[in-house]
């Protein structure tokens, strides 16, 4: 079972948070097919926020086909994101955590790493297309 | 549908002083509606009329479509917790159940035996001796034991630290999950944001704006633009605040439809930008705000 948080100070509509924490889970294999998410219950007395807030996260879930509610149980996850190839995930982190290592060693605060990473990503997707 | 609460031309005077002005509002019924705006705006009479501790001066209100407090049966439909949740100090906790019980038809006794042993509550501890987030849940038991169908709470966390605050909201929006409707009131706008889905803003005893929060959102934004004579703004915009500098133009507008313009840059706005442009114009009684002096470089 996944737990939700917010953070208050993103800008992203607590509805929003909910919906990009449940996909991140399912591209990251936290969250699989069959797994319960949180009732709407759980999540209010968890976060202290209006229940319509859950739901409304929920249904825009269940619209893009992810999960779907079981009446009287919960809402289930129905599908996976990504291609599930979540075994290479382990192997790319560790290169990653690597990386990250290296740019700090070599003085990048967290700022420059991102901006660094969103830079070459963008690059490598152009080269991507052309 | 019947409307959880429905005014027209709502008015409330204590001798000449008009506490409440001409306040028409439709509130739909499975809301979380906040109630805001500064101190002396107007909240609790409206919300006393609402319960029907006062009677108006003139228009009319109607709780879940029956006059307030109109019969017995009216008073175990609207639970009610008054500012600073008042409790009796020299009863226990558990004199409070039974006198809960005693007054209320529809009491629901394991409901509130369980929130109070939920909340740590001792049920032979004297109410005076409470801590505030304590009281304030004895309160909110009080008032939900009853099982109303619309729960009105007054500056209910007001006096609350942090924690005690967020327990006292878990506990209320557990409530709603059952599909009780309810109304609270807020001097602070951060209090209701997440809570609440139905935002009514009373300022100098007149409501300014009320609607669904995610509307009010997605139709208010700011605008920027250098400042030039004669700048013309599109049909259908509602200017609520405009500043400017000798260079400069800031307004928030209201909009009945998305707008792309090149001479303005648009900026998304927060709850709480929307209510404090609302009571800037309220304070300054329509009239635009004097003219800010811009930085001199």
């Amino acid at each position: 079972m996944i737990e939700f948080h917010l953070d208050a100070r993103s800008g992203v509509s607590p509805y929003q948070q909910i919906v990009r924490q449940v996909r991140s889970g399912l591209r990251l294999g936290l969250l699989r097919e069959g797994d319960q998410l949180p009732t709407v219950k759980e999540v209010v007395g968890l976060l202290a926020i209006n229940p319509n807030t859950v739901l409304k996260a929920y249904k825009e879930l269940e619209h893009a086909g992810l999960v779907a509610p079981r009446p009287g149980i919960g809402t289930f996850v129905t599908a996976t994101l990504g291609d599930g190839a979540f075994a290479a995930h382990g192997p790319l982190r560790q290169d990653l955590m690597r990386w990250l290592a290296k740019a700090r060693r070599a003085g990048l605060d967290d700022e420059s790493i991102d901006a660094l990473f969103q830079d070459a990503f963008r690059s490598s997707s152009e080269r991507g297309i052309a | 549908m019947t409307p959880a609460v429905e005014t027209s031309g709502l008015t409330k005077r204590y001798g000449r002083r008009v506490a409440l002005n001409d306040c028409s509002l439709s509130i739909p019924t499975g809301r979380v509606v906040g109630l805001v705006g500064p101190n002396g705006a107007g909240k609790t009479t409206l919300l006393h009329l609402a319960v029907g501790l006062l009677t108006p001066s003139a228009g009319t209100i109607s709780v879940l479509g029956h006059a307030p407090a109109e019969s017995p049966a009216q008073l175990g439909r609207v639970g009610f917790v008054a500012q600073d949740t008042p409790v009796y100090a020299g009863m226990s906790v558990a004199d409070h159940l039974r006198f809960g019980e005693w007054v209320n038809p529809g009491w629901d006794s394991s409901l509130a035996n369980d929130r109070i042993a939920q909340v740590g509550l001792d049920p032979a501890q004297r109410a005076g001796t409470l801590s505030g987030g304590q009281r304030a849940q004895l309160a909110l038991t009080l008032a939900i034991a009853k099982r109303p169908q619309l729960l009105v709470l007054d500056e209910p966390v007001a006096g609350l630290d942090p924690l005690a605050r967020r327990e006292f909201l878990q506990a209320l929006m557990a409530t709603v999950v059952e599909g009780v409707s309810v109304v609270l009131s807020s001097h602070l706008v951060a209090d209701l944001e997440r809570v609440c889905d139905y935002l009514v803003v009373l300022v100098a005893s007149r409501v300014q704006v009320a609607g669904e929060i995610e509307q009010l959102l997605s139709e208010h934004h700011r605008l920027v633009a250098a400042r030039r004579d004669g700048l013309q703004l599109p049909s259908g915009w509602k200017v609520i605040e405009n500043r400017e500098t000798d260079r400069q133009s800031t307004l928030v507008v209201r909009h009945d439809r998305p707008v792309v313009d090149p001479a303005w840059t648009i900026e998304e706005l927060d709850l709480e930008d929307v209510v404090l442009a609302y009571m800037a114009r309220a304070s300054s009684n329509g009239a635009h705000r004097p003219t800010l002096v811009g930085v001199q470089r």
